[in-house]
């Protein structure tokens, strides 16, 4: 299952994880993110151990979306290295998101 | 390679409905679905037409109750993206998904049940734009904006009711219309013209192009008559102009129509034997929840009566 990440442990769990991270910003009330939602729990656990996989409710933390300009939702962002990869936003298919995971290998 | 008697492909209100009813009536019923069950249902902020709920149902309470109901009963739900189809003989039709993981299925009957997508603007600032001002789910974006001016492009109930969601959360909304009339129903236009300085109405117009760095900032419209162009500074532009079937796996013989909708008979039957759509992937009228239930009904009982006689 993908981790839950709050404004409080953002930078531990994201941007100093030795692995890759792929963050969706995602909020309970969002069709789109609950559509989306099943990928990214089959994508947490194919990866399990090469990706860390991180969930961020931005009902519950404000700052780390708007650090990163997040204007909707679902955003899906490649962290690598504290740096943003690539960032995909809406309910894409599952390929997209295997895409961006390859930019950071 | 796993066999049904029926699959759905779609876990909408219409292909919920059809797989319900199919595993009612006791056929061996598999429900492919790429994302999670609910379709549009779930992007909706509120639905207040969907008889039984008086007082309006969120769009995602809605699919929730929609998707227990189907898993009160041994429907088998899979995901999955079905990339093609094709039927082959096998002691009468069988038809054959192929799947874009995993193994293929193959079934007796399929109901193709896989709706339609948000049509996009189709100018070419749209798709840098997008996540940065540029949304299609005013429920989902709608609080990044709180406070701020925004744009709704498009004149039918959507466009309209998601004006109205909107209108509660930003500090004003334009409605951005190419037309002088609005398609959308009377009861939303009334509540949207009592409130002119929440929500301006700008009509005869479409969207030229967008602006504003990194996030937009400017949105200029276009009049269709004079071709005089009026710049809007809004950070939001929430498109609900219409949508494109999801019909790109279905057979190439199936017949469509201009955009690309999948005709059928009255009984959800299309020109292959055994494969029927329902729901708005369907050439038709009204595309609403209540008419996507419907058609799933309708199509899986003409599945059942395809299938009974297959094996009378």
């Amino acid at each position: 299952m993908a981790i839950e990440v709050n404004d409080a442990n953002f930078d531990a769990m994201v941007l100093k994880n030795e692995l890759p991270v792929l963050v969706d910003f995602w909020a309970p009330w969002c069709g789109p993110c609950r559509a989306v939602a099943p990928i990214i729990d089959e994508i947490s656990k194919e990866f399990e151990g090469k990706v860390a996989v991180c969930k961020v409710n931005v009902d519950e933390a404000q700052a780390a979306p708007s650090r990163f300009g997040i204007r909707a939702i679902p955003t899906l962002i490649m962290f690598k290295d504290g740096e943003v990869v690539d960032q995909v936003t809406g309910a894409v298919a599952k390929d997209n998101i295997l895409q961006m995971i390859n930019k950071a290998f | 390679m796993q066999a049904f008697d029926a699959v759905v492909v779609g876990a909408g209100p219409a292909g919920l409905n059809a797989a319900l009813y199919l595993v009612r009536a006791g056929f061996k019923t598999a429900l492919i679905e790429r994302n999670s069950a609910g379709g549009q249902v779930l992007s909706t902020s509120e639905i207040e037409n969907y008889l039984g709920f008086p007082k309006g149902v969120k769009g995602y309470e809605l699919a929730d109750l929609f998707s227990a109901h189907a898993d009160a009963y041994p429907v088998q739900r899979l995901r999955g993206d079905v990339v093609s189809m094709e039927s082959t003989e096998e002691n009468g039709k069988m038809h054959i998904l192929h799947m874009q993981e995993g193994e293929d299925i193959k079934a007796r009957a399929v109901i193709i049940a896989t709706g339609a997508g948000n049509r996009p603007l189709g100018i070419k600032e749209e798709q840098m734009y997008k996540g940065k001002g540029v949304s299609y789910c005013a429920l989902c974006d709608g609080n990044f904006y709180r406070g701020l001016d925004v744009a709704v492009v498009g004149g039918g109930d959507a466009a309209l009711e998601e004006a109205l969601y909107l209108s509660r959360i930003v500090n004003k909304v334009y409605i951005i219309h190419r037309r002088e009339g609005f398609r959308g129903t009377q009861i939303y236009l009334d509540k949207i013209r009592s409130m002119p300085e929440k929500i301006e109405l700008v009509t005869s117009c479409v969207v030229d192009s967008l602006d504003g760095e990194p996030n937009l900032k400017k949105v200029v419209v276009r009049h269709v008559q004079s071709g005089e162009k009026r710049e809007i500074a809004a950070e939001g532009l929430f498109v609900y102009i219409g949508h494109v079937p999801n019909a790109q796996f279905a057979p190439a013989e199936l017949e469509r129509n201009e955009q690309g909708f999948l005709i059928t008979d009255q009984e959800m039957q299309t020109k292959i034997p055994g494969i029927f759509a329902a729901g708005d992937i369907r050439a038709k009228l009204c595309r609403q929840v209540c008419t996507a239930v419907g058609d799933g009904a309708t199509a899986a009982s003409s599945a059942i009566r395809y299938l009974e006689h297959l094996n009378a």
